[in-house]
């Protein structure tokens, strides 16, 4: 009927334009600038084609079972309703925002050679399992991974109008037929999304796979930058693997966008979501298993790391909290400037139909090294200010635009069906500009927006972007902190230094994510 | 005066043309067989789709370019013509001030809208809890405030009983009436278009046709008309 | 009067701008972990600018390796007087940038297991590599590489491509083993449960009880007995002796306060700098201050023999010993 595509207002066209631009110029600039310093890239050896390979296999393996997980765990957790569920969804969270060293330190407490389900496997007269191997670090990726598949998966199962479920009841409909007719449609529209962002996060896994991989078997890309930045101080290797990361990046993301099939469900009018399908006491015993199991997969490291924190936590010293209180701020502001230009990118990839190039382009950063950003942002900042005065703008900038691909994941969709949806209806009444923007899109993507902000919040306050030759010394984040006594022997105090970034990260995401969580019921 | 001068509508291999004027005030049905290209003639009347070639005109003045909420019209869609997220007065004060910043007078303007579409009290209701004819009516309202000087109904009432369609058809009427506003109303039944409207434009076979006089019209119909109608020609 | 508020607000101004224009700023570049409220950073600052009329400031960036590679980024134009915290893995690829100038000549007597004669680094602290073990759990202690390979004991290091303690271990079974280190390697592939990017979590991992033993130091031992009056921890004497870490300071040849920065360096070596180290670094500091070493340090083992190579040898060797290591462990 329509074309399809609308229009952009200037302004979305500046807001989004200016979006890319800092995507940019926190990826591919500071890798050019270091490229220029190392005058060029050197061909990639044996050992790095291998870390290569590695690479490839434990982020396909990763993300194909952390999808494959979260497809049934998210289908129990939309039809059903049972008390604790909106906290059970915030806590699903956690794994996902705990910065690495500590989560693994929680998987080990767990399944590690000394851990709980090892005791227990020994308490059965069976032998001790060792973790450490491709199926430690898969492990560690899908714990981390799958609580973000789950919620980016349950955000889709619940943006499928309430009619569409009443109209499959109507028929009678049972799982079968709601799997072939909503939420197949619906998994084709999000998968490759999620599955790409996933892969693209494991990618760049570094401090997990040289941990739970047991050694240089396990070696990454991320890695290999690593040491030929440290230990080789070759600029030219690094940067030719960083630009090969980001050309798998950039990859991944326009296939991602090429298979990805809108589910075109179209609006509903906000009745009361309910279900009807799926009842029966022995499918409610099946759903509490698909919910229960992971539940406790992901609860219990996390209880681990809760409960080996708690000595510590009252006895932090000062300058904990007072990084805590910075993280907080750190965490507020880039949450702010994720939103502002995760915002304007959704509306304008909904809007124009056809803008795969500005949506991979939202994917970048998933794929860049840490390492070489700063090292490029150093190189082109150095000359302008001092480096430490640039601490904590340049932290606030790296983590908004870190968390901007998963701000997109989360709005683009309902961006999509909202334009769909309403587009027409708001043009027609000369709904636009900051109108629009109150009165149509700011209610209507509550929920994902409520998401992308917990999600960066506690992203941030986690420190995607700790760029050591920024450092502030005085003006240390909480987990800079953390890693500081950690390096110094104080292991309790690092423990209690986690809870304190646990509860922070996560209070911030249940703050934020309150719309979602209303919406969603109990 | 609406004048579709040499219109061309073309998609995919779809082509529709259009060349001819409505006359002020008057209540137009647009007629034709499934797939004619009924729809898409109100879509590009009202901006949400850009013609191949050809210009339209209302007044004179030249609209083919002119931004869908600019254009001297109002258009209710088959469906999605409430947000479901606003209450009925916020959707129906949308037709006075986009940006929603109503005055006391306005908002006195709205109530008075809904009294006079027979939502008294349901101000602060939202769409989902209404019933389809309620739902018609709170689009009205503000197709009421908007006063537009032309209508386009793209069928809104297709989903009613004939009852309640009967009821609306006659709501329109009355705001025409009172707005002196001209109606283009998409339908598939003969009888409304002959209760409803004095001229009809025949869409059929890639031609939009000038209006003709409904009665006339359909006493002797054309041969496509036959067709549709399923009555020998 | 608006005249005058101005006026007095640039006398006022330039009086409050006046010493601190004066006093000129000695910029040190160092690690994280120096400048750390519980680090050697704030009793350091604070006795040296005691006397020395100057404002001491600390620029911390990550550890020794990126410390190296942020004077390499900046070059000549960096802002450092003097560079705090580079080890013996480092100083040779350091010294070949030609950044560094020539340390001051000191008087001070040197406590290190070796002469130390390097122009241009200033020793402040060291230690020996050392497998660190818990007491209570572990009933047979190897006494060398072998014995480790040949026990069950489980062990966790750190990686040499990302860690000077795994670069340290790579060197320290070279040096021990020569040509045989690869099969050395090979005899501890199935002790090591894993290999971690750093330190920190490595000994982590040690004390969450995932290994039986952990690449550390000989003084790790002090720190629990001392900090946390736990003396379940201790190192393994190895008999093929162990290899050494000496941190280093050195001034910078572009520093526009040469006399300072030499002053600075000569205050390391004094007892104010020295007195700091074994509680906060958990290192030998480099000159025994007069009161000795903390109580505690004396139950510490004392290797008999200390390995190192010379710095542009450990350059020469680290390469092929990596690869060896990388075969071993790959299998």
């Amino acid at each position: 009927m329509a074309d399809g595509a609308q229009p952009l207002g200037t302004w979305l066209r500046l807001a989004a334009g200016g979006a890319a631009a800092l995507v940019a110029a926190l990826t591919v600039v500071p890798l050019g600038a270091v490229l220029a310093r190392a005058g060029g890239v050197v061909m990639l050896g044996p050992a790095d084609w291998a870390a290569v390979r590695f690479t490839l296999l434990q982020s396909t393996l990763s993300a194909a079972i952390s999808l494959a997980l979260a497809i049934p765990v998210a289908r129990a957790l939309a039809r059903r309703q049972f008390p604790g569920r909106g906290l059970l969804i915030t806590l699903l969270g956690a794994p996902f925002i705990l910065p690495v060293v500590v989560a693994v330190m929680g998987i080990l407490a767990i399944f590690g050679r000394g851990g709980l389900f090892n005791d227990g496997v020994a308490a059965l007269g069976y032998g001790r399992i060792s973790i450490y191997g491709l199926g430690g670090v898969v492990l560690a990726h899908v714990f981390f991974n799958l609580p973000l598949a789950v919620r980016l998966l349950l955000q889709g199962w619940l943006a499928i109008p309430a009619e569409r479920f009443r109209l499959a009841a109507a028929l009678g409909f049972g799982p079968a037929e709601v799997a072939r007719h909503l939420e197949r449609p619906m998994l084709k529209a999000l998968a490759p999304g999620i599955f790409a962002t996933v892969f693209l996060l494991c990618l760049t896994s570094f401090a997990t796979a040289l941990i739970l991989g047991g050694g240089p078997r396990a070696t990454t890309v991320e890695l290999a930058i690593y040491q030929a930045f440290r230990f080789d101080f070759d600029l030219a290797r690094a940067a030719a693997l960083a630009s090969l990361q980001l050309a798998l990046c950039a990859v991944t993301a326009l296939a991602a966008a090429r298979f990805a099939v809108p589910a075109a469900f179209g609006t509903g009018l906000d009745r009361p979501f309910a279900r009807w399908d799926a009842q029966g006491s022995a499918r409610r015993w099946l759903d509490a298993g698909l919910i229960g199991i992971p539940a406790l997969f992901l609860l219990a490291p996390l209880a681990a790391v809760v409960l080996s924190g708690m000595p510590g936590l009252v006895s932090l010293p000062a300058p904990v909290w007072k990084a805590a209180g910075r993280s907080a701020l750190v965490a507020a502001t880039s949450t702010g400037l994720t939103l502002a230009l995760a915002l304007p990118m959704a509306l304008a990839v909904a809007r124009s139909g056809r803008a795969r190039t500005l949506e991979a382009a939202g994917m970048l950063p998933l794929a860049t090294s840490a390492l070489v950003t700063g090292t490029g942002l150093f190189l082109i900042l150095r000359p302008l200010a001092s480096p430490a005065a640039l601490a904590l703008p340049v932290t606030v900038a790296v983590n908004a635009v870190m968390a901007l691909p998963f701000a997109l994941r989360s709005l683009t969709p309902p961006a999509r069906d909202l334009e769909a949806g309403y587009g027409r209806l708001a043009q027609s009444l000369g709904l636009t500009g900051l109108a629009r923007l109150r009165l149509l899109t700011l209610p209507r993507l509550r929920r994902p927006l409520g998401f992308a902000a917990g999600l960066t919040a506690a992203l941030s306050m986690g420190d995607l972007g700790v760029i050591a030759l920024f450092a502030d010394s005085d003006r240390a984040t909480l987990p800079l902190e953390l890693y500081r006594l950690m390096g110094a022997y104080r292991m309790e105090d690092a423990a209690g230094a986690a809870v304190l970034l646990l509860a922070l990260s996560l209070a911030a995401f249940w703050l934020l994510d309150r719309g979602g969580r209303a919406d969603a019921g109990t | 005066m609406l004048e579709l001068d040499r219109l061309v509508i073309t998609q995919d291999d779809f082509r529709l043309a259009a060349d001819f004027s409505i006359p002020k005030a008057a209540r137009v049905a647009v007629i034709g067989p499934s797939g004619a290209g009924k729809s898409t003639l109100l879509s590009v009347i009202s901006g949400f789709f850009r013609p191949e070639s050809g210009r339209i005109r209302w007044d004179g003045q030249d609209i083919t370019d002119t931004a869908p909420g600019l254009r001297p019209l109002s258009i209710l869609f088959q469906d999605q013509n409430l947000f479901p997220h606003l209450t009925v007065s916020q959707n129906v004060g949308l037709g006075l001030r986009p940006d929603l910043r109503l005055t006391a007078a306005d908002r006195a303007r709205v109530d008075e809208a809904l009294a006079r579409t027979g939502l008294d009290g349901l101000g602060d209701r939202r769409p989902g809890t209404l019933s389809g004819g309620q739902q018609s009516r709170v689009a009205l309202a503000r197709v009421l405030l908007r006063a537009r000087p032309l209508m386009l109904l793209d069928e809104p009432f297709a989903a009613l009983g004939p009852a309640l369609k009967d009821e609306m058809l006659e709501l329109v009427a009355d705001i025409a009436g009172e707005t002196g506003a001209t109606v283009l109303m998409v339908s598939h039944d003969p009888a409304d278009a002959l209760r409803f409207a004095g001229l009809t434009v025949l869409v059929a076979d890639g031609v939009a046709h000038a209006p003709r006089p409904t009665a006339a019209l359909m006493a002797d119909p054309p041969e496509e008309l036959a067709a549709y109608l399923g009555r020998p020609g | 009067m608006r005249t005058t508020q101005v006026s007095t607000l640039i006398v006022a101004g330039s009086l409050a701008a006046a010493p601190a224009a004066a006093a000129p700023v000695l910029t040190v570049y160092t690690y994280d972990s120096f400048v750390a409220e519980w680090g050697p950073g704030p009793a350091v600052e604070l006795a040296f600018e005691a006397d020395c009329g100057c404002d001491l400031q600390f620029v911390a960036t990550g550890d020794g390796a990126a410390l190296l590679a942020r004077l390499l980024l900046e070059g000549a134009a960096t802002d450092a007087d003097v560079v705090l915290g580079l080890d013996t893995s480092l100083t040779a690829r350091a010294a070949a940038s030609d950044l560094f100038a020539p340390r001051p000549a000191t008087a001070a007597s040197f406590a290190l297991p070796l002469e130390w004669t390097d122009p241009t680094f200033l020793p402040y602290d060291w230690g020996w590599f050392a497998f660190v073990y818990d007491k209570t759990l572990v009933d047979t202690v190897p006494a060398d590489f072998e014995a480790l390979a040949a026990s069950d004991l489980k062990i966790v290091i750190e990686d040499p491509r990302s860690s000077t303690p795994g670069l340290g271990l790579l060197l320290w079974v070279k040096r021990a083993y020569g040509d045989r280190a690869a099969e050395i390697w090979q005899g501890l592939a199935d002790n090591i449960v894993t290999v971690t990017p750093g330190w920190s979590e490595a000994y982590g991992l040690f004390l969450e009880g995932e290994a039986d033993m952990v690449l550390s130091y000989t003084t790790s031992p002090a720190y629990h007995l001392i900090a946390e009056g736990d003396d379940t921890k201790a190192a393994a004497p190895f008999a093929e002796g162990h290899y050494l870490q000496v941190e280093v300071a050195a001034k910078l040849k572009s520093t526009r306060n040469s006399e300072l920065a030499d002053r600075f360096l000569n205050f390391m070596t004094t007892e104010a700098f020295q007195s700091v180290i074994p509680g906060t670094n958990w290192m030998y500091p480099a000159v025994t201050p007069a009161d000795g070493l903390p109580k505690g340090f004396e139950t510490l083992i004392q290797p008999e023999k200390t390995l190192l190579f010379p710095p542009e040898e450990a350059v020469s060797v680290r390469d092929p010993a990596l690869a060896e290591w990388q075969t071993a462990l790959s299998r």
